[in-house]
């Protein structure tokens, strides 16, 4: 390459970085004109799931619907006899959500400049309560019997290259007073306190208007630890155990449990009994990352993301047993959340 | 103190008299490596800022799996920063070591494209972050090539210009695309490629590829310059290297910006502190750095220009003075007062600190090791900072941001006549003569 200065760029290479310029710039702008059209056909055109138009009564499996088209990414409903019948599709858009005591939890994202995190908590009939800000992406959330509403919510800086990234988990009432931060709670790990800084909590699960269970991770490690609003502590259960979800007659935790590190991180479903402190661990061979919930005292739901889908997922259900196997209980469909009427 | 004071004064005089006889003239290689910096940061940064919604939101992954990646990925970069200035100088060829670092970011951006699992998202960001740490020593060594010595701060001010409207343009084009394509990542995956793909065209196509220590003509040099353009430079083994590195001007600067880099605690946690007052909506989070970025863009080239006419090594050390008043502010206060000075006094930090930095590095080092030296001080402050990161955390949880905050500022106060006497002081023979 000769040494002319950029003053002395000759007629060919300017030639040549426009005509790059056309036709990067011009092909990525063709892509985003035809994303937008995609986009436009995939929320107004038919859904790929089989619709009905009102919501089923009684028990049912509330969730985020995942099918493309109509009603994508908003909350639906199934019946908790038909799981996998008609679904109704509400007009409410939620990346998570859950249900229970007559209130609704849905995270959501606010598309803008810059894009912002909010959890609006609605009535069952889905009458906005009220709407509580969040700090960063939407994650896990549930709801106490009582109406405490737990969320947890990524944090990320605003540079990647900044590799700070961190859970919020809050824990309120719908009127926006509670718990607050449970970063901010004492924890004990194995009778001593956990002082480290690098600590993050995440995905509640209720046993109590003042019990609960939740992760806490700190170096790398993960316990399970079980928390006391009353007296603003949490203690540590036992390790590697992430996403706790007390079963409903509240003798079981269930849990994501971690083998493998690095790339070739794995999770297995693990199950603990919390009258013989025996752990069951229930082995995946595709692995999952969700926050479990009980379907019933016997089985469990998780939501995995659709192979070659991105945006899709699927809702499976297993056995709350060792060599138990998945299998597909609610196509499209993300966030389960079983609402009973006995709740 | 005040025997370094009048150090100052007389470099102040030499200088001014030696910037005010040269006029300036922004280099074409700048404006277009300023160009290059600014496509690749706009096709970074808006992929920085969507893909942890991408990874959670589209994937379904959670954010703790990619977690454990970052520790890494850091490390990684730090080093390989260092190792390619020395390849660089090694070559003294320092283009194409820079075109390999933009490559394998445009690389990763393909990559993007089709990764749909955490551990590819993980593999694909350290690609792109080790492309980062290859490319930022040997640009720097060519932009204080392409510039007038008397002008080297103000150069690399251009440089930091261009490079921040990037950045901050960056994370809007991909809130635009998301807000028009709610989930539209890939798209803006594709824009970021096109735009890394334009960055790496102008850099091949239009920056030259000169030999280091093969000057351009300046105005000032170009009797010398002419005279011996294919001046056989000396590249210094690894011996010589580390002494050049560990002694003498470089030595003392390299501990200056290390201990200096060790009280810079990461603009987050002052917009964290900022947050904690409860006075601002979470809305105004990630505007933060938006209005801290513009101050920076605005200052710039003012202070590469004040840095150049009284002493480079002056304005980097006095520069961490505004980051002191940034501490205060942000411990100050939630009141709008202290927002606005807190996020200006940042952007004047990066103004007074980052593009002089690399102008002082360069101007330190021997010809033939300019990559190398650039490429040491931009690491030495780099590890110094994530160390800072870390030990804040814990003065943070201890103390609460505000207390926190105070000590780190007092320290800063403690923290800066030692760095100025460490580069200005007595043992140090002016530094401003050799460029």
């Amino acid at each position: 390459m000769s040494d002319t200065g950029p003053k002395f760029l000759g007629r060919q290479r300017t030639l040549v970085l426009i005509a790059i310029a056309v036709l990067v710039l011009g092909a990525a702008g063709i892509y985003s004109v035809q994303a937008f059209q995609r986009y436009q056909e995939r929320t107004t055109g038919a859904s790929a799931a089989a619709l009905r138009a009102t919501m089923p009564e009684g028990d049912r499996i509330v969730f985020r619907n995942t099918a493309m088209g109509e009603g994508y990414g908003s909350m639906a409903a199934v019946a908790l006899d038909a799981p996998s019948g008609q679904r109704a599709v509400t007009e409410i858009p939620c990346d998570r959500v859950a249900e229970r005591a007559g209130l609704v939890s849905c995270m959501k994202t606010r598309r803008g400049i810059p894009t912002t995190f909010e959890n609006d908590v609605l009535d069952a009939d889905g009458n906005l309560v009220e709407t509580l800000p969040l700090p960063g992406i939407p994650s896990r959330t549930r709801i106490s019997d009582g109406g405490l509403v737990a969320t947890t919510s990524f944090v990320t800086g605003h540079s990647y290259a900044a590799g700070s990234f961190s859970t919020e988990t809050t824990v309120t009432r719908a009127d926006g007073s509670g718990y607050g931060n449970l970063e901010d709670f004492t924890m004990m790990v194995d009778g001593e306190e956990l002082t480290a800084v690098d600590r993050n909590v995440w995905g509640v699960s209720f046993v109590s208007e003042d019990e609960f269970y939740v992760t806490v991770a700190s170096g790398g490690n993960t316990w399970l630890m079980k928390g006391s609003f009353s007296t603003r502590t949490l203690a540590s259960v036992l390790g590697n155990a992430e996403c706790p979800s007390v079963s409903p007659d509240r003798t079981r935790v269930a849990y994501k449990k971690r083998t493998g590190s690095g790339a070739a991180v794995h999770w297995d479903i693990a199950v603990l009994d919390l009258q013989t402190g025996k752990e069951t661990v229930i082995g995946l061979r595709d692995g999952f990352d969700d926050q479990l919930e009980w379907l019933d005292d016997g089985r469990l739901l998780f939501g995995v993301p659709r192979p070659g889908a991105v945006g899709d997922s699927d809702v499976y259900v297993i056995d709350a047993r060792a060599e138990a196997e998945p299998e597909l209980l609610i196509e499209h469909a993300w966030s389960p959340s079983v609402v009973r009427s006995a709740n | 103190m005040y025997l370094s004071l009048s150090d100052w004064r007389s470099n102040k005089a030499s200088n001014t008299s030696r910037a005010a006889k040269v006029a300036f003239k922004a280099s074409p290689t700048v404006i277009a490596l300023g160009i290059v910096s600014m496509l690749t940061d706009i096709s970074s940064e808006s992929v920085a800022a969507i893909l942890p919604m991408y990874i959670t939101g589209a994937l379904g992954l959670s954010m703790i799996a990619y977690g454990f990646f970052e520790g890494l990925n850091q490390s990684a970069s730090a080093l390989v920063r260092i190792a390619a200035g020395y390849a660089a100088d090694q070559t003294s060829r320092p283009k194409p070591v820079a075109v390999a670092g933009y490559g394998l970011s445009m690389v990763a951006r393909i990559g993007l494209l089709f990764a749909t699992g955490f551990a590819g998202i993980a593999a694909i960001i350290g690609v792109d972050r080790v492309g980062k740490g290859i490319r930022t020593a040997p640009r720097d060594a060519m932009i204080q090539q392409a510039s007038q010595p008397e002008h080297l701060a103000r150069s690399f001010g251009l440089h930091r210009l261009l490079d921040t409207i990037g950045a901050t343009a960056g994370p809007m084009l991909a809130f635009v695309v998301l807000l028009l394509v709610p989930d539209g990542y890939r798209a803006v995956f594709v824009l970021s490629l096109a735009v890394a793909i334009l960055g790496v065209a102008v850099l091949v196509l239009v920056v030259p590829n000169r030999k280091l220590g093969a000057k351009p003509v300046p105005a000032a040099q170009s009797r010398t310059a002419a005279a011996e353009p294919e001046r056989s430079i000396q590249v210094l083994k690894f011996k010589p290297l580390l002494r050049m590195l560990s002694r003498g001007r470089m030595g003392r600067m390299l501990c200056a910006a290390g201990l200096l880099g060790l009280l810079t605690v990461g603009d987050g946690f002052v917009y964290l502190a900022l947050m904690a007052h409860g006075t601002m909506d979470y809305f105004w989070f990630p505007l933060l750095f938006v209005g801290s970025n513009l101050v920076f863009l605005l200052l710039a080239i003012p202070l590469g220009k004040l840095a150049d006419r009284t002493s480079r090594a002056a304005v980097f050390v006095a520069g961490h003075l505004a980051l002191a008043v940034a501490y205060l502010c942000a411990s100050g206060g939630g009141s709008l007062f202290f927002i606005v000075s807190a996020l200006a006094a940042l952007g004047l930090f990066y103004a007074a600190t980052d593009g002089v930095l690399a102008a002082l590095a360069g101007q330190l080092s021997p010809e033939g090791s300019v990559s190398t030296g650039i490429g040491a001080a931009q690491t030495v402050v780099a590890v110094a900072r994530l160390l800072s990161a870390t030990g804040f955390g814990v003065l943070w949880v201890l103390f609460g941001s505000n207390l926190a905050l105070l000590g780190v500022a007092a320290l800063l106060l403690l923290a800066v006549p030692l760095a100025w006497y460490l580069l200005l002081g007595k043992a140090s023979r002016p530094i401003e003569e050799n460029s």
